[in-house]
């Protein structure tokens, strides 16, 4: 059963629901440029850990205009410190996808004893000009299934896309997917390498880097420019996903996390 | 009214199959494939003789706009194009149009209110300040401000802009984007308070708000004509009643394509294929360019995405009759031309400022300046007198211009 709530922070300026399930360590995910929602995957780490899944500033519903009140990474990596202090966190497993990645893992450099366990898949934080990771805010949401699943027409891609009717719920989903990608693209335009490079050597938590082995937005090489950062870092690959193993291949991602984290 | 011709400056000769080859005029078509840096000295000549044929024909100004990385319009600074319009029309009544050049792309903004300070100072106070927001292939794709930051950075650069030309001390500006210790401009407009500011928009409606609020000349840039455009620009007339506001029609501008004939036939013949090279390969861009997430705000962003009977048609399928049909283009002899002026874009959209596209993408010089010449002829006195009846002041134009008897410009050197 999810539990939610929200959780004003930055003066009271911005309202971040989270949405928590289970039982055990505290795990705490950040979701990707694509919002929330409650996935198989967030319920298979629920059976191991108390799964909190804070929204994105911005992306909560009724709540869109609290992300013009953050300037840039600096006063976001600082909502969810509060966030975590409200949550009564001190320390927790940190695990991210995509954009989420990138900032669980400024959290985990600007508080390193935040992250108990840092657990990134497909994050973003590096450039290499041979190997341009794809703008996905210059896509036609029409074509972006295809450049985050293997599967494009599969049940992961339906569940991160909503449903194909009726109309007003299509509109419904697609001002969801196009907000939450413009309140997290606030944050990484037009290249996503805000200076993690500077400080990613903060980091102090035992990391494992998790990547889609057909991730046609991140490529996996980008995995190098973490692990020669956290040289201690565990690389693992995941067969048949894209840019989203956690929802391609849910258990098996959880399981990694399980027994990396549990 | 005031009759403005209004250029693009294009690329005349992109490869017939080229939207088929590529797939953006915008952002990302190579420059070395599709162009010579000689032969777009010749582009940019020609704009400029086409636009100061305007101005000795006849016209009440002249309008250059600014954009980047693209073929369908490139003029990166429209304030290049400008100081050489505003000297060789000196002497003259003709407005120095500039629509304009875009503040959240100038850093720091105060640029734009410099340069424009030199045109009215070059000019004699003839400048009419376009202030846009700029298109997200230009601010967003080419010039790399994020889309969620766009129009925030825009209001504060206008309301900078505003304070810089009028402030009679100098002052700090601690803004949220900007933050200058020391603003003090020189040199400073002739036109007092300040130079008339027109803001061009694409019917976001976000944007009327900010028009009527900040008392400045709405200006519609549609390239689908006055018929698709009548329903908003109902809606900026009801904003303006809405917030108490005079109906006065010079609060708009309107851009509209016009090729003129002897008759609709030869306009047919003659104009047909560069109106087709115009929509088919000029605006030829990808959807999304124009729309990056968060660049439109919440509230607009639900209101596009619900009402998806706006969405503009593909008009890659349309000919040029297609496009005359619908009014994209109004095209045909100077009685056709001047009749559906009247009643489709000045009287139907309540238009004071309106702006003519002569030149039209692949048109070729001379045709340009005979489509000129027959507008300034046979069209632009028949609508010139225009709203004179009802006596409204149009104080969205320079004031010493206001009058009604155009002066040319002659000679084209001189002060």
């Amino acid at each position: 059963m999810t539990r939610e709530q929200t959780i004003t922070v930055w003066q009271g300026k911005v309202r971040m629901r989270v949405l928590s399930e289970g039982a055990g360590p505290a795990l705490v995910f950040f979701h990707g440029p694509w919002g929330l929602t409650w996935d198989p995957f967030l319920s298979e780490l629920a059976r191991a850990f108390t799964v909190y899944a804070p929204e994105h500033p911005g992306t909560t519903p009724g709540a869109p205009d609290d992300i013009y009140h953050l300037d840039g990474l600096w006063d976001l990596v600082l909502c969810y410190d509060e966030l975590l202090t409200a949550l009564k966190l001190d320390e927790a497993v940190l695990v991210g996808h995509s954009f989420g990645g990138m900032v669980a893992c400024e959290v985990a450099a600007a508080a390193p004893r935040r992250a108990r366990r840092l657990a990134l898949i497909d994050p973003i934080g590096f450039w290499r000009d041979s190997e341009r990771v794809v703008n996905w805010m210059a896509l036609n949401p029409a074509e972006l299934p295809a450049y985050i699943f293997r599967d494009p027409s599969g049940e992961a891609a339906r569940h991160l896309f909503g449903p194909a009717e009726p109309p007003e719920a299509v509109a419904a989903a697609r001002v969801r997917l196009m907000w939450a990608m413009g309140a997290t693209g606030k944050f990484i335009w037009p290249i996503p390498d805000k200076g993690l490079k500077k400080r990613i050597h903060r980091v102090s938590a035992p990391t494992l880097l998790v990547w889609g082995k057909e991730d046609r937005l991140v490529p996996p090489v980008y995995a190098d420019e973490f692990s020669r950062r956290i040289p201690s870092a565990r690389v693992q690959t995941v067969d048949g996903a894209g840019h989203a193993p956690h929802l391609e291949q849910p258990e098996r991602v959880a399981r990694m996390i399980h027994e990396f984290a549990g | 009214m005031k009759i403005s011709m209004f250029h693009l400056m294009p690329h005349r000769e992109l490869p017939p199959d080229f939207e088929k080859r590529y797939d953006s005029v915008w952002v990302t078509p190579p420059w070395h494939e599709l162009a010579d840096a000689k032969r777009v000295g010749q582009y940019y000549n020609w704009t400029l003789d086409e636009l100061l044929y305007a101005a000795r024909a006849g016209f009440d100004g002249v309008c250059t706009n600014e954009h980047h990385q693209n073929a369908y319009g490139f003029m990166p600074s429209p304030n290049i194009m400008g100081a050489v319009m505003a000297k060789a029309t000196n002497g003259s009544n003709v407005a120095i149009v500039q629509m304009g050049a875009t503040l959240p792309t100038s850093n720091p903004p105060i640029r734009v209110a410099e340069e424009y300070a030199m045109l009215d100072c070059i000019s004699g106070g003839r400048l009419v300040a376009g202030l846009p927001l700029g298109s997200p292939m230009d601010v967003n794709f080419a010039y790399g401000i994020t889309p969620m930051e766009h129009r925030e950075r825009y209001r504060e650069a206008f309301a900078l802009t505003l304070k810089a030309w009028q402030s009679r001390e100098l002052f700090a500006w601690n803004g949220r984007y900007y933050q200058l210790a020391n603003v003090n401009l020189w040199p400073r407009p002739i036109q007092q308070p300040h130079p008339p500011v027109w803001v061009p928009g694409s019917g976001s409606i976000s944007t009327f708000d900010f028009a009527v609020d900040n008392e400045v000349c709405y200006c519609f840039l549609s390239y689908s004509g006055a018929k698709a455009a009548k329903s908003m620009m109902d809606g900026y007339w009801k904003v303006v009643a809405d917030k108490g506001r005079e109906p006065n029609p010079y609060r708009a501008g309107f851009l509209q394509l016009v090729a003129v004939a002897e008759t609709d036939s030869q306009a047919e013949e003659k104009y047909a294929r560069h109106v087709e090279y115009f929509y088919h390969k000029c605006l030829h861009w990808p959807i999304q360019l124009g729309s990056p997430p968060g660049n439109q705000d919440y509230r607009s962003m639900v209101a596009t995405l619900s009402n998806p009977v706006r969405r503009a048609e593909d008009a890659k399928k349309l000919r040029y009759r297609d496009f005359v049909e619908k009014g994209y283009v109004i095209a045909g002899s100077p009685a056709t031309v001047r009749d559906r002026l009247k009643e489709e874009v000045v009287k139907g959209l309540h238009v004071g400022n309106l702006m003519v596209l002569l030149q039209i993408g692949s048109m070729p010089h001379e045709l340009t300046l005979e489509n000129i010449d027959l507008f300034a002829r046979k069209v632009l006195p028949e609508l010139r007198g225009e709203w004179n009846d009802e006596g409204w002041v149009n104080h969205w134009w320079p004031e010493q211009l206001r009058g009604a008897v155009a002066k040319p410009a002659t000679a084209g050197v001189g002060a």
